[in-house]
């Protein structure tokens, strides 16, 4: 059995990479168990009983407070000790990250994180995962007694290949085990950042700049791309941490999500925690000295050069001036 | 006395170009430099200002074979008080999180640290559980992906990145493992009194366990298939800029 550890958010809607790791469940083969945990347990299972599942757990008698690992990885150690899956599968999320590899050190059993897929070559896992930031790519295998454990990175498949549910599936209520450590870590409620001030979300278009700006100074030529093009100016993390810009201009997993019509990606490789932010722009261009960059993967028009050549040439063409060839 | 682990990770550079190995298992490692992986620098930096505000003491720590000498000498010229160097020649442990936590646990065996710190994942294997593992290892508490810390009385404050722009504040109790990301404060460098200083400091050496056994292994390495090509427009920057402005407006 495959057992999937399914989020949600606090008013209990699955996330996206949950049903992505259903759907890679479900596609290994075998009986697929989802486990809830959360507030809202009961609306999850609704939710995840049109899948093709053999069966859903639901963590809520009484419900783990959202972000409290200690006892996520408890209630999970002496379900697994139980039910015996040979795999466990969970997106790779910043929670996952959190309460997954203190659950894998305690069973004393392998954890592949932030994988791209699994196939099955001559009877074993192959899992893939990115290495030096998505330049290359591994094909590992995992060894030794089950469970095995897995994360995937968000869009490793299509939420909406997920098989839906032929026969209801059998759901089953549990009590969190409650371990000596529980109260080890206070957890205080979420809170956004209220320095936020720049909505993202609703430019048409966006400019963004990566560490291949090399220095903030240069920042100048790209608000002017920007303003040429009636763009937004965006960044990649580096850019916010390195205080080029301030945070509220940062796209990515722990920054923004958008979808403008237009996304120029500057000086930006591509690292998934990028991408996941701006994927569904409509048209997306880059400009990168790296010609195996992974943004090359996703963008729609690929420049591959000294952004401190292009960038003004650019500015130019668009004004409409000429930059040497009539 | 405060005593406060650093765990850092010698890695090739983000400017290198990497080409894989006659294996096809990892990369060729010849004419390479060597960088501290990034959210380590930030982890160090903030365990020296925890120092500056509280006191006590900064130990680095780092599991490779005898290069990572040179990382832990700059870790040094830039404050950190003494190293331990776990000496690892043997490649099979890369692959395997848990025989690099449980090195490094063993690396701490006799230190009794009151906090350690880390990067939240490395810029080469990139697992995202080093840390969190050692936690376990070392039965201590744990926070990741911190963007802010300190010291208050027994535990530890940490404000931990959620995703979306969401954050959260832990108070964790001491001793504790917290994974820290990059950003943070600017780094400090090595300056030349520093590194004088430096040659004076102490690295200890401890062997990692042997014949160890990986259950992870990497089979085969190799560069990403495109999934959509772009449409790359080739020529001198003027052109390519052109075509480029072209495509935009139509």
């Amino acid at each position: 059995m495959t057992a999937v550890i399914v989020e949600t958010d606090r008013q209990g809607a699955v996330s996206v990479p949950s049903i992505e790791s259903l759907a890679i469940a479900q596609e290994l083969g075998g009986p697929v168990t989802a486990l809830v945990t959360g507030a809202e347990t009961a609306r999850a299972a609704t939710a995840l009983a049109a899948f093709d599942l053999s069966d859903i757990v639901a963590v809520d008698d009484p419900p783990i407070e959202p972000g409290a690992s200690t006892t996520l990885v408890s209630t999970l150690a002496a379900w697994i000790d139980a039910a015996q899956p040979e795999l466990v599968i969970a997106p790779h999320s910043y929670s996952a990250r959190d309460y997954l590899p203190r659950l894998a050190a305690r069973l004393d059993r392998p954890l592949i994180t932030d994988c791209l897929g699994v196939r099955i070559d001559n009877g074993a896992r192959v899992f893939t995962r990115p290495l030096f930031q998505g330049k290359l790519v591994a094909d590992v295998v995992l060894d030794g007694p089950s469970p095995h454990f897995a994360t995937f990175q968000a869009g490793a498949t299509r939420a909406d290949s997920a098989r839906p549910a032929t026969v209801a599936p059998r759901v089953t209520r549990r009590s969190p085990t409650i371990g000596p450590d529980a109260t080890q870590v206070g957890v205080e409620p979420p809170f956004h950042d209220t320095s936020r001030t720049i909505d993202l979300t609703q430019a048409d278009r966006i400019v963004a700049v990566g560490r291949g700006l090399n220095d903030g100074k240069h920042l100048a030529m790209i608000q002017e791309l920007a303003t040429a093009l009636g763009a937004e100016v965006a960044a990649s993390r580096p850019v916010c941490d390195l205080g080029w810009l301030p945070l509220d201009r940062q796209v990515g997993s722990s920054g923004q999500t958008v979808a403008p019509a237009l996304y120029v990606a500057i000086g930006i490789s591509g690292a998934i925690q990028h991408i996941v932010g701006m994927k569904s722009a409509k048209t997306i261009v880059a400009i990168n000295k790296d010609r195996d960059a992974p943004i090359f993967e996703i963008a729609d028009y690929g420049v591959v050069g000294d952004l401190f050549e292009i960038v003004p040439a650019l500015i130019a063409a668009l004004k409409g001036g000429h930059s040497g060839n009539t | 006395v405060l005593t406060i682990a650093v765990c850092v990770k010698q890695v090739i550079s983000r400017e290198s170009t990497l080409r894989v190995d006659a294996a096809q298992a990892w990369v060729n490692e010849d004419d390479l430099a060597w960088v501290m992986s990034e959210s380590d620098g930030f982890a160090l930096e903030e365990s020296l200002r925890l120092r500056e505000r509280h006191g006590g003491e900064v130990v680095v720590v780092s599991l490779g074979p005898a290069r990572v000498g040179g990382l832990l000498r700059d870790a040094l010229a830039r404050g950190a008080d003494r190293a331990i160097h776990v000496i690892d020649e043997s490649a099979a442990t890369r692959a395997d999180p848990l025989l690099i936590a449980s090195a490094l646990a063993g690396g701490l065996a006799g230190e009794r640290p009151d906090l350690v710190l880390t990067g939240l994942q490395s810029d080469d294997l990139g697992f995202a559980q080093v840390g969190v593992l050692l936690a376990e290892k070392l039965a201590m508490a744990h926070a990741t992906i911190a963007t802010a810390l300190d010291i208050a009385g027994e535990h530890v404050r940490v404000r931990r990145e959620l995703e979306g722009g969401w954050m959260q504040w832990l108070t964790v109790p001491r001793p504790a493992v917290v994974t820290v990301q990059s950003g943070g404060h600017p780094l400090r460098f090595a300056t030349m009194r520093g590194i004088m200083g430096a040659k004076k400091k102490e690295i200890r050496t401890v062997q990692a366990p042997a014949d160890v056994e990986p259950r992870q292994r990497i089979v085969a390495v190799s560069t990403p298939q495109r999934r959509r090509a772009a449409e790359m427009i080739e020529g001198d920057p003027a052109t390519a800029a052109a075509e480029l402005a072209r495509c935009l407006q139509s």
